[in-house]
């Protein structure tokens, strides 16, 4: 059954941008560390980081596509998800900072020595353990979108409203994190982590490492949102999103249906995140904004919604003209991305991706109807695609 | 005979004179004497200057309130050649002195010629109850209500004798009643008999607040054991009615905060709720009407100082008209091509929202820029144990009116009626002839206006940078879809309830823990009713 699952996921696509994924998880770090700094094919050490941090984006929009693109449900609370992660990775990371912290305390974070706190919190017991951080990250994500969900989808809050509590949930949590007596060092968050699994987390391996994992990471949430795309769960997922009603008269437990996306989706953001805070090497309540949630939805939007690409192709255009735009221009990185969204909107609703897609099946289908028609003696209309 | 008549004449006339002279030496002695006891103020102990004090205020003459006052204050200084007091005033390198009795000029002094009378605390302390009993008998009641206060502030044992004379001597009624409370906070921290002090008990508790339950607090520990139940149930009292005014304070905060939400809330309320366009941008309107507010103040202040208590009353129009088109541009450009696309809708508002910020950002700076308070918005009043300030209570007012307007242009105008008519069934609408792009214009530039109105009233209790808007757009979210969407009663009833609530929690929780548990309690509540307080029924709910 899995191996059908994998089959049926593998299509010529999915195969083409996963055999990408693994050859640049190889040879990327390979060209950082092995070739000398001059040598031109040198990958310098913060490219890597950067790439590496677009493709724990792109791991976070092709989540967050899972439930917009094929479900209908436009989660503004993603990067929610995505800030559990990354701060049960922050847990651990801080844990393994031990007494090397500027109050020496083996035992507590810096920020409790310095809040006075006596004794580690119940919570942060067993993220000393690297298993156990990593299965919280994609727990903790998956629990709460299991319980909001639950409640959300169960009483039929859909579309507008639905995104308007997603948002409500992020903020609350922003709030909530802001405070000193959570627990997780308040205003500012968790940082200065020294190593992660025993490496330095400054070295080049280590580096090279979290890219390779990352790229990794993203194949294969790749190919598991492929896989259940193309399922039978997935065409009626696709049903819940083009006509919600109609679905549930057929017989089908909507309500479950999108539970399941939805938790599948958080977890992968929350292994996103996870794997974005040894590489920035900060997690902190801005996270949480509803602003970055949003800011997801346009990378989602740009690569093509409905696509599985799109979304990978997305974050990193998007926050590749981020990077270069903030760094020319720092005025006016706010006013392209706010035309972003409404260029995109308005002329490109399928995204880049689904763009080209449509542009090439129609040019096929042209073809095609050529053919047919040099095939024929009668002169016949082409049909129209779509 | 005539001998006898011309004795008899100088005789009267001597007792006459030496009357004269008796009497005026008399009060000659006494204007020396308290020369006398002012003179000696100085250079004396701290103990030896209370006892002078004291002598002092037993005179019960209103001529040495300066020179006491400037004792006080650390004004009055000794001239060493002569041991004279004065009062004085730093005048370039000297001394402009002041004859410490009759105020008159005494010309001016180096400073070296001179030395400080000592002061402290302890001495002070003695300085003010002896002022006090003095000015109790003041002819000017203003004056003898002040002093009345002032003890009643800081009762003393040792002005329970001034306080008897005076309340024995007065006529007005309001400092009767003040002298009475302030007997009574003095009675109970003397030494007088148990019968009194429980009267004045009953007088303290009777005029509660903050000073009299630690006046209380302070006899308790003092106190005979006969008094103890008396003074505890008084605490008990005052703490009940404390409570109680602290409850009311919470829900006029409440009250306030939620006229805040509404105003924030109800330009969403027509664009959200009656049109159902998502307008991620609507926080940036109220941003661009407390910048239009910004803008008219500052060429007020250049031009014409004298408009500064209008400049709000010019700035609502302007704001109106600024957001109002802004609005109609968004509806004309972006928003028209995306109707019956409501998650495409917000991503294309929220881009707006952020090329709107930038811009300002751009144009102004990114600091907060200052927008002040006109004078008839400053300032605080009190109502019974509540402090309301002018600005809040402003705002409530003027949140109210908008809503009354808003409610009225809906109701009770043509257009209120074609807006009904174009969201309630817009095919029909068309075919009686409304031209529903209009209507649809129109009305989110209502919407957007109403937010630049909502701009101007924040722009008094709020930093006005770009970042203004960011904070209330998921607020007024919340308000919306609490109250139920296309309804402004529900906005209403939803901005109130939310505002009271978050007050109330306030105390127990925390400011942000309060706003937590408030986010939270809504997103339950959609769960359990999803259409919000006050939904709409009928076939529009699920076009």
């Amino acid at each position: 059954m899995i191996t059908s699952f994998i089959l049926k996921a593998l299509d010529r696509n999915i195969v083409i941008v996963v055999a990408l994924l693994l050859a640049i998880a190889a040879l990327v770090p390979a060209l950082n560390l092995l070739t000398s700094p001059d040598h031109p094919l040198h990958v310098p050490t913060y490219i890597v980081s950067l790439f590496g941090k677009y493709f724990t984006y792109a791991l976070l929009a092709l989540a967050l596509d899972l439930v917009w693109g094929f479900c209908g449900i436009l989660s503004l609370g993603h990067a929610a998800f995505f800030a559990l992660g990354g701060y049960a990775m922050g847990m651990y990371l801080m844990r393994q900072i031990g007494a090397r912290g500027s109050y020496g305390n083996p035992l507590l974070p810096d920020f409790m020595v310095f809040l006075n706190w006596k004794e580690l919190p119940w919570f942060w017991y067993g993220f000393d353990m690297f298993w156990f951080a990593a299965l919280m990250a994609v727990l903790v994500p998956g629990l709460l979108a299991f319980v909001f969900g639950w409640f959300a989808f169960r009483s039929r809050v859909n579309g507008v409203y639905l995104s308007i509590i997603t948002q409500a949930m992020t903020f609350a949590l922003l709030l909530a994190f802001f405070r000193n007596d959570m627990g997780f060092g308040g205003n500012n968050g968790l940082t200065d982590f020294k190593d992660i699994m025993g490496y330095s987390i400054q070295s080049n391996g280590t580096r090279s490492a979290l890219f390779a994992a990352s790229a990794i990471a993203l194949a294969l949430s790749l190919i598991i949102a492929s896989g259940i795309v193309r399922s039978k769960y997935g065409k009626i997922l696709v049903g819940v999103r083009d006509a919600e009603s109609r679905t549930r008269f057929l017989g089908y437990r909507v309500e479950h249906m999108k539970l399941f996306a939805f938790t599948v989706s958080a977890m992968m953001a929350g292994v996103a995140g996870a794997l974005y805070v040894p590489q920035v090497g900060i997690i902190n309540p801005g996270e949480f904004d509803p602003a970055n949630s949003i800011e997801v939805v346009i990378w989602t939007a740009v690569g093509g919604r409905g696509t599985l690409i799109g979304p990978i192709v997305g974050a990193i255009l998007v926050n590749g003209g981020k990077s270069i735009f903030t760094a020319a221009f720092p005025e006016f990185w706010l006013f392209a991305l706010g035309g972003l969204f409404v260029l995109v909107t308005l002329f490109l609703p399928k995204g880049i991706v689904g763009t080209a897609r449509h542009f090439i099946e129609r040019r096929k289908e042209y073809r095609k109807a050529k053919a047919d028609e040099a095939a024929r003696a009668f002169a016949a209309e082409p049909q129209a695609a779509e | 005979m005539h001998a006898r008549l011309i004795h008899r004449f100088l005789q009267c006339l001597l007792v006459a004179f030496c009357l004269v002279v008796t009497l005026f030496a008399t009060d000659l002695r006494a204007a020396d004497d308290l020369r006398a006891m002012i003179n000696a103020l100085g250079g004396g102990s701290f103990q030896e200057s209370q006892k002078q004090v004291e002598a002092l205020a037993k005179t019960g003459d209103p001529k040495i309130v300066p020179a006491l006052e400037a004792l006080s204050e650390g004004d009055l200084y000794q001239r060493k050649a002569d041991g004279t007091v004065f009062i004085v005033k730093p005048a370039g390198s000297n001394f402009k002195l002041t004859d410490a009795l009759t105020g008159d000029a005494a010309g001016e002094e180096a400073k070296a010629a001179l030395e400080k009378v000592k002061v402290n605390n302890g001495l002070r302390r003695v300085i003010r109850a002896a002022l006090g009993g003095l000015t109790l008998m003041s002819p000017d009641a203003g004056v003898r209500l002040q002093a009345a206060s002032t003890i009643l502030r800081t009762p003393s044992a040792d002005a329970l004798e001034g306080l008897d004379a005076a309340l024995a001597a007065e006529t007005d009624g309001t400092v009767k009643a003040v002298l009475e409370k302030a007997l009574a906070a003095s009675v109970l921290v003397s030494d007088r008999p148990v019968d009194e002090k429980k009267a004045a008990i009953a007088t303290v508790v009777q005029t509660g607040g903050r000073d009299s339950l630690s006046l209380l607090s302070g006899a308790l520990l003092s106190a005979d054991e006969s008094l103890r139940p008396d003074i505890e149930v008084g605490i008990k009292k005052i703490e009940d009615q404390l409570a109680l005014w602290a409850a009311g304070q919470n829900i006029w905060y409440g009250l306030s905060l939620g006229s805040v939400l509404l105003l924030a809330a109800i330009g969403l309320a027509i664009t959200f709720g009656v049109m159902g366009i998502i307008n991620m941008a609507h926080g940036e309107m109220v941003m661009l009407g407390a910048y239009t507010t910004f803008v008219v103040q500052q060429i007020i202040r250049d031009s014409y100082p004298a408009l500064f208590d209008w400049s709000l009353a010019i700035a609502l129009p302007l704001a109106f008209l600024v957001t109002g088109a802004v609005g109609l541009v968004m509806e004309r450009g972006i928003i028209r091509f995306l109707y019956g696309r409501p998650l495409e809708t917000l991503l294309a508002t929220w881009g707006v929202s952020l090329i709107l910020q930038q811009a300002v950002r751009s144009i102004f700076g990114p600091t907060n820029q200052e927008v002040g308070n006109p004078s008839w918005m400053s300032g605080a009043f009190d109502l019974g144990g509540l402090t309301i300030t002018w600005n809040r209570m402003w705002i409530i007012v003027f949140s109210l009116a908008v809503f009354g307007f808003l409610l009225f242009l809906l109701k009770k105008t043509p257009m209120g009626l074609q807006m009904r008519a174009v969201t309630q069934n817009r095919r029909m609408a068309s075919s009686m002839g409304i031209r529903t792009p209009w209507v649809d214009a129109l009305t989110f530039a209502l919407g957007s206006g109403i937010a630049g109105i909502a701009g101007v009233a924040l722009s008094q209790i709020d930093n006005v940078s770009p970042n203004l808007g960011q904070g209330y757009i998921i607020d007024s979210f919340m308000v919306v879809v609490f109250g139920g969407v296309g309804n402004l009663w529900g906005t209403l009833v939803g901005a109130f309830t939310l505002g009271i609530l978050n007050k109330v929690l306030e105390p127990y929780a925390g400011a942000v823990l309060g706003k937590i548990l408030v986010l939270v309690l809504i997103i339950l509540f959609i769960q359990k009713r999803p259409r919000g307080l006050f939904a709409l029924k009928g076939r529009a709910v699920e076009a």
